[in-house]
């Protein structure tokens, strides 16, 4: 059975050559992984990003774009270790979210 | 929350919202817990990203042009990309370079279709175009037709080879030196070969052409 990122071959659509930047936030995502990777624990190499962006629900895979996959699979990668809790995650997320909506409201 | 990249699209771009999305923040919070563990530090991700943006695609056209006119550099790096990018100080890390060449009767094609693996060190980040579903589903099955919304015509009676990289081999081509540049020195050399012939979806600029 094909799983969702295996799509060599499948029909797809024209390709759209024109450049994109790259955000800070993606940035940060593409060190982190290297810092992760290059760490003594070597807590996320490249192939285990690689099988935990493959273990993503096929609806996510496409909804979450190139560096949504990256930090999910870094998210799961690092729960299963134990490095961070989910629990941790969910909250931190949340109040970031909150931050950043009363700083875009103060304007 | 954000908006939907449905399957449905053609084009995935990464857009940005002016709400960060769920990802961002996901970023932003294990960032965050990470340096506040001290299982990484602030200024070492200030640091990488500082070495990130310095990484130039152009690092990969002098390569080439070392290839060009260094008959012995040219034998080290197909038959060792790895140990001969040393030489320009690049460090692959855990994966491996393959260089290869183009000639007279093939082309070579670049993709992961798996997800998007590239020759960082060499070439600095990857266009979204490679990292797209629409170049990893294409590329393998009609490279002719892809090549040919890059502007690249090959001819009918030249093989395309596509190469398809993998978590522990990268790939970038070594394009055939066009006519007109002889006595060239490397620089001016350099100057020819693009990003993306590395890639295999363009050829380098030749001297007519200008």
């Amino acid at each position: 059975m094909r799983r969702t990122h295996d799509m060599g071959g499948l029909d797809a659509g024209g390709i759209d050559i024109s450049p994109h930047d790259v955000a800070p936030w993606q940035k940060q995502v593409m060190v982190m992984r290297q810092a992760l990777g290059d760490h003594a624990d070597k807590l996320v190499r490249v192939d285990e990003l690689r099988r935990g962006i493959e273990d993503l629900d096929p609806a996510d895979y496409d909804r979450l774009g190139y560096f949504g996959r990256w930090v999910m699979a870094m998210r799961k990668i690092l729960v299963e270790k134990d490095v961070l809790g989910e629990g941790e995650i969910e909250t931190r997320v949340a109040a970031i979210r909150q931050q950043r909506a009363d700083a875009r409201q103060a304007g | 929350m954000t908006h939907d990249h449905g399957s449905e699209r053609e084009f995935q771009p990464d857009l940005e919202d002016s709400e960060p999305g769920e990802a961002e923040l996901t970023a932003q919070a294990m960032r965050e817990l990470l340096v506040e563990k001290g299982i990484l530090s602030a200024a070492e991700l200030r640091e990488r990203i500082e070495r990130l943006d310095a990484i130039e695609p152009a690092l990969g056209g002098r390569i080439v042009a070392r290839a060009w006119t260094d008959a012995q550099f040219k034998a080290r790096l197909l038959a060792n990309g790895t140990e001969a990018v040393k030489e320009f100080e690049i460090d692959m890390g855990d994966a491996e370079l393959m260089v290869v060449e183009d000639g007279p009767g093939h082309h070579n094609l670049i993709v992961c279709t798996l997800c998007s693996c590239y020759p960082r060190q060499v070439l600095g980040l990857p266009p979204d175009w490679y990292k797209s579903r629409n170049y990893r589903s294409r590329a393998v099955v009609e490279p002719r037709a892809v090549l040919r919304e890059f502007g690249t015509e090959i001819a009918e009676g030249i093989d395309i080879r596509v190469h398809d990289s993998t978590a522990d081999i990268r790939y970038m081509v070594l394009p055939v030196r066009p006519k007109g540049t002889e006595g060239w020195d490397e620089d001016r050399l350099a100057g020819i070969v693009s990003r993306d012939s590395l890639v295999g979806v363009t050829l380098p600029r030749t001297p007519t052409a200008d």
